[in-house]
């Protein structure tokens, strides 16, 4: 059928890439390996393939333990906020609506600051802290809007999401005026990095990327039918209040399990999608998983520049998606394709 | 194809009963009482503001209402909407209709009602959503996006859309103000063709009075919420009544095969 070629190519041309960039970019850091080595000590690691790198000890550990948690820490996060975009887009039906509308930046970033100028708090609280922030604010968030709304529009919402960002974000400032020293980590944190990543980074956001990731998966159609308004979603046995609200939930969650180990990375929930929509058919069955296999590599890929644009110092990674972004977002607004409603 | 229905399939028998619809403080349809056979094709008339589409909304459960509504005898605020939409189908005067999405995908919106929540479309549904393509002549656009369509071509993907529910019962808000005269004649001729292929229920809006008597088999015109005359074209469209409805100069003529035709008038002679 028509339908399932034009999934299943997007999808395979996603994963190449990825594959690719995963490896190329395992393979690029300060301390120079060859690829061979590189795939080498990967090889080794691979359950059930019992093949014993010949690498150094050395470079075992430059690989393992520095440059690919990395690059999956990179590839999580990356694949969370496009996702995140690709469902907010869908469930308000607002082609610039990011992962961050709805305040779960100003609330991680408030949680953040609390950690940090806290005495005693130490620094393992912070993602702890960022999580709880942004999932507090969207909470919020959904709360306000769905109370003023009558019949509880996203526009209610959105603008609700604005009143709490800017709550969250004057109580954060009042608290780093007041702590002053403190404010050289709070900056750190909020401009973005991944340079501390580590395995454990890693386990501690997988479950919620994958929970996240498969509820807005399970949403793929009913996203497509939000396409048509609430009204007429109605009509074809949908409950739109219904469905946003699981949606929301899903990828506010994943979303700040995500910024709590990376910081505020501004810009993929809306570069990648975007991209997506340009070169397939827009339908929220292909919008949604290529988002996520891509924005995996886009994050990566601006990880890497992160690191090596400035090398040995590092560009904040949060500089570099907005050096890309800001440009991005202009054309995006002056595109025919969004003139005329992307969504 | 899909088993066949465990239980004798909905009929589309329609009965509305003491419906009232309040917007505020205007109240838009008052104490309206309907029945239409299953099969039947019911047109709405009336000047605008009248309730037609009011009342088609409040049936379609998209507007609170007061009063019963009940398809084959089962009151409709008790079913499930995923159930109602099996027995519903809606299009409104203006459909939402998404520029780059693909019109095989905006068919097949009209299968949701028959998956579970996280359901997949399978192969069938596919199948029946080109079946349904190609009985409305758009097979050669399954994969074109709605933005490149025309408006006679969108007004057939829209019923395709909604014959997709296989609902029994077929609401039709002004199917064709924005079509030209001859689209609309076609898309009202389809609309007959469909419903004896497939026993549907029709109530729909219509503007055009002298479409309305041809196509419809039966006229409720409309005034100020409450019906004020039902039955056949000739019974309905009668001078007196339609002036002072539609507060204007009417005048009804009849075609030679006996057809009823009602013209407007200008209110003052040319000078």
């Amino acid at each position: 059928m028509v339908a399932g070629v034009s999934t299943t190519v997007p999808l395979l041309v996603a994963a190449v890439v990825l594959v690719v960039v995963v490896v190329v970019s395992t393979a690029i850091g300060p301390a120079s390996l060859s690829l061979a080595t590189v795939l080498g000590v990967l090889a080794s690691h691979v359950p059930l393939v019992h093949y014993h790198s010949s690498a150094s000890a050395v470079a075992n550990a430059i690989v393992w333990e520095i440059r690919l948690p990395r690059v999956v820490l990179a590839g999580l996060v990356g694949s969370m906020l496009a996702a995140g975009g690709a469902a907010y887009q869908g469930v308000f039906r607002n082609p610039l609506a990011d992962p961050y509308l709805l305040g779960v930046a100003a609330g991680a970033g408030l949680g953040a600051t609390i950690a940090i100028v806290t005495p005693r708090a130490s620094f393992e609280w912070l993602p702890v802290a960022a999580f709880l922030g942004g999932a507090a604010a969207v909470s919020l968030t959904y709360l306000m809007g769905a109370r003023t709304g009558q019949r509880s529009s996203g526009t209610s919402i959105v603008l609700a999401g604005v009143a709490v960002a800017a709550l969250f974000t004057a109580i954060q400032t009042n608290l780093q005026q007041q702590h002053a020293a403190d404010l050289q980590p709070v900056y750190a944190w909020i401009l973005g990095s991944l340079s501390t990543a580590s395995w454990t980074d890693v386990r501690l956001i997988l479950p919620y990327v994958v929970v996240s990731g498969a509820v807005l998966l399970a949403h793929r159609r009913l996203l497509d039918a939000l396409r048509i308004g609430e009204e007429e979603a109605s009509t074809i046995g949908v409950h739109p209040q219904r469905v946003r609200l699981v949606v929301v939930a899903a990828a506010t969650l994943g979303t700040a399990a995500a910024v709590s180990v990376s910081g505020l990375i501004g810009f993929v929930g809306i570069i990648v999608p975007h991209l997506v929509r340009l070169t397939t058919n827009a339908s929220y069955r292909v919008v949604l998983p290529v988002s996520m296999i891509s924005g995996a590599s886009f994050l990566i890929l601006a990880d890497l520049g992160a690191r090596m644009l400035e090398a040995p110092g590092e560009v904040p990674l949060g500089v570099v998606t907005a050096f890309i972004g800001g440009p991005f977002f202009i054309f995006v607004l002056r595109s025919r394709r969004s003139q005329q409603g992307v969504l | 194809m899909r088993p066949p229905a465990p239980s004798p399939g909905p009929r589309g028998a329609l009965r509305v009963e003491g419906l009232v619809v309040r917007y505020e403080q205007t109240v838009a349809v008052r104490d309206v009482d309907l029945a239409v056979a299953p099969g039947e094709w019911l047109g709405l008339i009336g000047a605008n503001g009248a309730g037609k589409s009011s009342l088609l909304r409040a049936v379609a459960r998209l507007s609170p209402y007061e009063g019963g509504v009940h398809i084959d005898g089962h009151d409709t605020a008790r079913l499930s909407r995923r159930h109602f939409a099996q027995l519903v189908a809606y299009v409104p005067q203006k459909p939402e209709l998404p520029v780059q999405m693909r019109a095989i995908d905006y068919v097949a919106l009209g299968r949701l009602p028959h998956l579970g929540y996280f359901g997949a479309e399978g192969p069938q549904d596919r199948v029946h959503c080109g079946e349904l393509l190609a009985r409305l002549s758009l097979a050669h656009m399954s994969d074109r996006p709605l933005g490149a369509m025309s408006g006679g071509e969108l007004q057939r993907l829209v019923l395709a859309r909604a014959l997709a529910q296989e609902a029994p019962i077929l609401l039709l808000d002004e199917p064709t103000s924005a079509l030209d005269l001859g689209r609309r004649v076609e898309a009202l001729e389809l609309v007959d063709e469909l419903r004896h292929e497939r026993s549907l229920t029709v109530v729909s809006a219509l503007h055009d009075l002298t479409l309305a008597a041809q196509f419809a088999d039966r006229l409720v015109l409309l005034a100020q919420g409450s019906i004020v005359a039902a039955g056949p074209a000739d019974e309905v469209l009668v001078e007196g009544s339609l002036d002072q409805h539609f507060g204007t100069r009417v005048q009804i003529l009849r075609s030679d095969d006996g057809e009823v035709i009602v013209v407007p008038r200008r209110q003052r002679e040319r000078t």
